[in-house]
């Protein structure tokens, strides 16, 4: 199952960071992240909760880019 | 000198700071609300720094009469302070979180070491407190213009790639109502005025008009539409009031279709984005541990190793400086911002590119494979000839016809629009219609077969050729030879300004599949200078066709297979880049091609190739600039003849610099 988020990130760079956090986060079977249209899409493994999932996400985030947020 | 220098510069910023804040600070769209507060920052720190150097130190002496002894150092260090923090506190917290996470080395950390080293240096000198809060305020002033840049293009570009309407007209109790268009269920009636955008696709209940396409296809040729005609959501109504029946939803018009995919394009990264985030990925660190390397080597070389003094000072200074010339944030930012204007401008052509990947393969297009019928020629066939007829014309025409009358083919069609009047189905029985090779059926009782040479072979009916080209319908009634129907098709006027203009590009090889006769075939492609053709093909012989000439490329080259969409998905999929035509009102086509393109124009393609070469131009100008500047400043900061400002240059203003390059991949409507 897929899903967009809207996403703030400030710089191109923390974006890409986001990307592969994401991707490194359980239950994440592929993230991509649009710094231009400041929108993460995800795809998640099957039978995962998408709102733990993204907690998970959002965590990992914030760990590698305090200043970034994902609106849920 | 420098602090003339210094003093100058911060007015400067003082002054476009406040311009800033005026200017654009109220509308909502000028910048968000995170870059305003940091805005005020800059402006009082820059202020309270620029007040304090006035007011020197021995002013602040006076005050130890005043208060207590040494009263003037504490309340000027307090002063100085109070505008670092004001300043530099999210850098110093950025800073202690990066430590927290394990992501000690970053351009925080470094700069909050460096900046607050040197107001410890100068709490101890009572001295100069001015660089340690210049630098960290250009710092800021360099990422705040980073941000507004990088988000003013974005917002701009999104901008002028929405062509949505705001709202829907319905007609409530005789009155006509604004009402948002996603509320506007499938099947309602709007209505549309004169000078306003239809919101929605449907189909057109009462009113004759004209539309403009332009914000589909970039032509501004209008369409007439009558009722009982489809009409697509986008287009401009020009002249008169149309009420439409919708067939959709708003979020499933195509207007609303287009932006999500021209959107969402630019989440399919190209080859060159994907090598940046690479390169940035080994980059960062690599540049932050030389930086580490260069604040901590020499001096400790020069202490243990030549017995002079540490230096720490200038050392850490000059690292500071390296970290922010080496910043890959103008490479990792305008290459992406380059594809997405170039996705926007090409849209804004009737243009729609799925992704950037494809944007960038377009102009690295080595072999164009064409399908004939509604791609190079305008595919409505018209009949051209009726020979050795045994029969009366009309009533081979008719035979013909009827026979057809059951099928959709563009052939079919050509027969019954000869024939004038509506196909009497009743007459008609038993039709079978055979792939390739035509139809036969039972008219008045009497078997009709109609087709091409293979269909006559197969019927074992002796035919005669014809020494006309086009597309020959034999006829054969109870098993008798009747006579042939020439059907030819147009050409589209500007297919073979199309073919030279792809040659001219470096398109090395130009193809053309069509299920045509062959001296059909050829005649067209000896019109427009096609290199090969390939005819007679079953509709499932395409794809196979574009599975040998895929094995023919060299090199990088690309094959690019357009064709009309609706029945060329795999061959479409199977091509490097598929690209369909004349797609405006095709779902489908919209769904199997890479590359849509809005009209049926064949110099789109020529267009789209074009836009693609400057995008990559572009992308490419950036690399070597950023690329460039970057690596003269860092040897000059490493051996110390740059200092910070022209650190922040080469950051910023190589950043803003490769930003405005990039936002000329907008400007394509020339190409």
């Amino acid at each position: 199952m897929k899903m967009t988020y809207r996403i703030e990130v400030d710089c191109a760079n923390c974006a890409n960071l986001m990307e592969d956090a994401a991707l490194k986060s359980t239950g994440v079977k592929h993230a991509t992240v649009n710094f231009m249209t400041q929108k993460m899409i995800v795809e998640f493994a099957a039978g995962q909760d998408p709102k733990t999932v993204m907690q998970n996400v959002l965590a990992a985030c914030k760990k590698v880019e305090p200043d970034c947020e994902i609106f849920l | 000198m420098q602090e003339i220098i210094v003093n100058i510069m911060l007015s400067a910023v003082l002054l476009t700071d406040a311009l800033f804040l005026l200017v654009n600070g109220r509308r909502r769209d000028g910048m968000t609300a995170k870059q305003r507060t940091m805005l005020i920052r800059i402006f009082i720190a820059a202020a309270v720094l620029l007040g304090l150097q006035y007011l020197k130190a021995e002013t602040f002496a006076r005050l130890d009469g005043y208060l207590f002894p040494s009263a003037g150092r504490w309340v000027r260090l307090a002063l100085y302070l109070a505008d670092y923090f004001i300043i530099g506190h999210d850098i110093l917290k950025k800073a202690g979180k990066g430590i927290l996470n394990k992501r000690v080395f970053d351009e925080n950390f470094l700069m909050a070491v460096a900046t607050a080293g040197a107001v410890i240096l100068a709490v101890c000198e009572n001295g100069d407190y001015l660089e340690a809060i210049a630098v960290m305020l250009l710092y800021q002033v360099g990422e705040w213009f980073q941000s507004y840049a990088v988000g003013k293009s974005r917002r701009n570009i999104s901008d002028l790639m929405d062509i949505r309407p705001d709202y829907a007209n319905i007609e409530r109790d005789g009155s006509i109502e604004k009402i948002d268009p996603d509320e506007v269920a499938a099947g309602s009636m709007i209505v549309v005025q004169p000078g306003e955008k239809v919101p929605i696709d449907g189909v057109v209940a009462e009113g004759i008009s004209c539309l403009n396409t332009s914000a589909l296809t970039g032509e501004s040729l209008p369409r007439e539409v009558k009722a009982g005609d489809g009409i697509i959501s986008g287009c401009i109504n020009m002249t008169g009031v149309l009420k439409i029946r919708t067939t959709k939803e708003f979020g499933e018009s195509t207007v609303s279709k287009i932006l999500d995919l021209v959107e969402n394009a630019s989440s399919r990264k190209s080859r060159s984005e994907d090598f940046i985030s690479k390169f940035a990925k080994v980059y960062t660190p690599a540049v932050c541990y030389s930086a580490l390397a260069l604040a901590i080597l020499p001096p400790l070389i020069r202490m243990i190793g030549m017995g002079l003094s540490a230096d720490w000072r200038t050392w850490v200074y000059r690292a500071l400086s390296f970290l922010v010339i080496s910043c890959p944030c103008a490479l990792v930012i305008s290459i992406p911002l380059s594809f997405f204007a170039g996705i926007g401008g090409a849209s804004r052509e009737g243009v729609l590119v799925k992704g950037s990947n494809y944007l960038e393969a377009l102009s690295q297009t080595g072999i164009v494979v064409f399908d004939k019928t509604g791609t190079l020629t305008q595919g409505i066939f018209e009949v051209n000839g009726i020979h050795h007829n045994r029969i009366e014309e009309e009533r081979l025409i008719e035979y013909a016809a009827l026979a057809e009358s059951a099928s959709s083919h563009p052939i079919s069609k050509s027969l019954q629009r000869a024939y004038g009047k509506e196909p009497d189905r009743s007459r008609v029985r038993d039709v079978q219609e055979i792939s390739g090779n035509g139809v036969i059926a039972k008219v008045d009782d009497m078997e009709v077969a109609a087709g091409n040479d293979k269909l006559m072979d197969r019927l074992n009916i002796t035919y005669i050729d014809c020494h006309d080209t086009g597309t020959i319908i034999n006829l054969a009634i109870n098993g008798v030879y009747a006579g042939h129907i020439v059907i030819s098709d147009i050409v589209k006027p500007r297919s073979a300004e199309a073919i030279s203009a792809l040659k001219d590009m470096g398109v090395k090889k130009t193809v053309m599949l069509t299920g045509d006769a062959k001296k059909a075939a050829q005649q067209v492609a000896d019109s427009l200078g096609l290199d090969q053709v390939f005819s007679e093909l079953l509709p499932a012989d395409k794809v196979f066709k574009v599975e040998e000439l895929m094995k023919e490329k060299t090199g990088k080259a690309k094959l690019a297979f357009v064709g009309d969409g609706v029945n060329d998905a795999p061959a479409l999929s199977r091509a490097d880049i598929g690209i369909a035509m004349g797609a405006m009102g095709s779902d489908a086509a919209i769904e199997a091609a890479d590359i849509v393109l809005m009209d049926d124009d064949p110099m789109k393609i020529v267009k789209a190739i074009r836009i693609s070469g400057k995008c990559l131009r572009i992308v490419y100008q950036n690399i070597v600039m950023a690329m460039g500047v970057k690596l003269a400043c860092l040897v000059l900061g490493a051996f110390g003849i740059a200092n910070m400002y022209l650190a922040v240059f080469a950051d910023v203003g190589v950043m803003i610099l490769a930003v405005l390059n990039a936002i000329r991949c907008l400007f394509v409507r020339k190409l």
